[in-house]
Parts: structure tokens; C-alpha cells; sequence
């Protein structure tokens, strides 16, 4: 799959949760993009990914 | 003190007047600038989340703070429209400002788009505050597309070079009835002062206090002049003479001609 502009290999990850999880992503300061689509958190547990998904993983930065 | 004159954006109330921007400072020196502006509005833009950053800004800003997210990047208003989206869904609120910027060399603000932008996402319940180039037609676009203020610049962003600007604002300013909010290219205080006489709602101001020498000086500085520019704008300028002059002494009574 491609996460943030890069190719990531999914190495038997099946939820969104276990994947975010195992990149240690801080959960509550992100939002996800799946395919184009806003992905609500309390979804995460529900969304099994797939090699052919498309994320955004973004976060608030400083900016003026 | 007790502060009547309160700074109301779409009915939510603000005694700062001062909103600062969080872009190029470090994250341990967030807290304080924000804290010494005595900033209640701090943007944000919305990045690529990194898995190995340990803090986030968030983490540096005080929870009273009223967070605007900011849709930098964004070339088109369809751009716009899903950062805004997306930044919502962060839970910072319904505040996004509206940056469509498609010029790279001077970062100069796309009206157009910025009013298809409004529009979409004053539908979808955003409180829309658009950064723009100072055009008054287009203030009235944006007044009637939904914005809840109009942010016209000052100068290019990140200049520094001030009031570049100041008779288009001065117009927006007296012929909208939306707060008007001077951002982008703000480089002093006095500049921050000169607008709010003129009955600017508010100031957005990030590089001039993020390239100061000593950022948290710089922000008091801004707060307080912005405090002064609004009290002198309540308290109505004085009259200017233009090629004559007027005594403030009483006149000399007890000279006699010679």
C-alpha cells in the first residue's frame, strides 16, 4: 500500500488501528485519508487494509 | 480589568485581539510566545504526520487557546475544501482560515478560489475566515458566500514590509460589516497599531515575532500595541491640519507688540 507518498509493506498488519499502532503513530493527534475518503476514528478497528489502499496520515504542524 | 469590547467572530467572543500564527518557531518556544501575545486564536496547518516526531504542537499550545487551522498548500478551492475537511475531523472545531495560494514566487492569495472555497465549507457549518488580496469586490464576494470575517494582507507573507496595502484595507474596513482582520506581511508593531486605529478588527501576525531577536519580548510588543491601536480607534483620532497650524498654549496675553 502507499502511505504518506510511500510505498509500505503491510507485513500481516489487518486493522487500521494494529497498522497505526505498529508505526507508532500517536492516535490522537492524527486523521486518516483511506482512498480519498476522511476515515472517523472510532472506524479504525473496523477497516481491514489492503495492498492497493491509498493513506494519508496527517497531523497538525505550525503554520501561520 | 473587565474587557467589554470583545472581538466576536459567527457569535464566539475574544478579548485578544491578537491571533497569532505557529509557523517557524520552535516547538518549546510555542507556549510562550502564545502566551506572551496573550494570543486566544492560534493557526495551524495541517502536514504528513512523522512516526518518529515524539511531540506535536498541540502538545505546546494551552488548551484555551482557540485553535484555526489554516488550508496552506492548497492551489485550488477543491484543495481547500478537504484540508478544511480533514482538519476538522482532528477536532480543533469549526474555524478553518481559507489560504488558496497558486502563485509560488510571491504566495499571493487566489480570490477566485478563495470565494468558491467560502462558499463550500460555510455550507458545511465551517467558520470561514479567508485570507485575501485586498479587493473590495471580492470582500463583498466573501462577505456573501458566508465568510465570517475577511483577512486581507498587508504585504506578501513573510515580508515583513508592512502596510503595504493600507488604503484597500482602510476601504474593506469601512464598507464590510465583517470583521476585518489584517494578516500576512504585519513586520512591526507600530504597523500592528497603525491598522487597528484605522478600525482593523484584529491582527494575524507570525514572522515578524518568529524573526525577532527575542520572540517573547516581540510578542508583548504586538499585544500591546494592538491594545493601543484599538483603544485610539474607540477613542477617535484627533483632527488633522493640513498647511496651517494651530496653538495648544493659550495665546501670549501679556507681550506687548513691539
Amino acid at each position: 500500500m502507499r502511505v504518506n507518498g510511500k510505498d509500505t509493506e503491510l507485513k500481516g498488519t489487518k486493522t487500521l488501528t494494529d497498522f497505526l499502532k505498529d508505526n507508532n503513530y500517536n492516535l490522537g493527534r492524527i486523521v486518516i485519508e483511506l482512498n480519498g475518503e476522511i476515515v472517523s476514528k472510532d472506524k479504525y478497528n473496523t477497516i481491514n487494509l489492503k495492498d492497493t489502499d491509498v493513506m494519508e496520515v496527517l497531523t497538525f504542524v505550525g503554520g501561520g | 480589568m473587565e474587557n467589554n469590547d470583545k472581538l466576536i467572530i459567527a457569535g464566539h467572543e475574544f478579548n485578544s485581539r491578537f491571533i497569532l500564527g505557529s509557523g517557524k518557531f520552535s516547538l518549546d518556544l510555542v507556549k510562550a510566545a502564545v502566551e506572551s501575545a496573550g494570543a486566544e486564536i492560534v493557526t495551524l496547518a495541517l502536514r504528513r504526520a512523522n512516526t518518529k516526531t515524539e511531540y506535536n504542537i498541540l502538545d505546546f499550545i494551552p488548551k484555551t487557546v482557540t485553535l484555526l487551522p489554516n488550508t496552506s498548500g492548497a492551489r485550488t478551492a477543491e484543495e481547500a475544501v478537504r484540508i478544511a475537511r480533514l482538519s476538522r475531523e482532528l477536532g480543533c472545531g469549526d474555524f478553518v482560515k481559507i489560504e488558496v495560494i497558486k502563485d509560488t514566487k510571491f504566495l499571493l492569495p487566489d480570490n477566485y478560489e478563495t470565494i468558491k472555497a467560502t462558499e463550500i465549507l460555510a455550507k458545511e457549518g465551517f467558520i470561514v475566515m479567508p485570507y485575501m488580496y485586498p479587493d473590495l469586490n471580492v470582500a463583498r464576494d466573501l462577505a456573501n458566500a458566508g465568510a465570517a470575517t475577511i483577512m486581507p494582507l498587508a504585504a506578501p507573507i513573510g515580508s515583513n514590509l508592512g502596510l503595504l496595502t493600507k488604503h484597500f484595507i482602510k476601504i474593506i474596513i469601512d464598507e464590510i460589516k465583517l470583521p476585518v482582520i489584517v494578516d500576512a506581511g504585519i513586520g512591526s508593531p507600530s504597523q500592528a497599531c497603525e491598522i487597528m486605529q484605522e478600525g482593523a478588527a484584529a491582527i494575524m501576525v507570525n514572522t515578524a515575532i518568529a524573526t525577532a531577536k527575542n520572540i517573547n519580548e516581540m510578542a508583548e510588543a504586538f499585544k500591546l500595541a494592538i491594545i493601543a491601536g484599538r483603544k485610539a480607534y474607540l477613542a477617535g483620532l484627533g483632527r488633522v491640519l493640513n498647511f496651517k497650524a494651530e496653538a495648544s498654549s493659550p495665546l501670549i496675553d501679556f507681550l506687548e507688540d513691539k
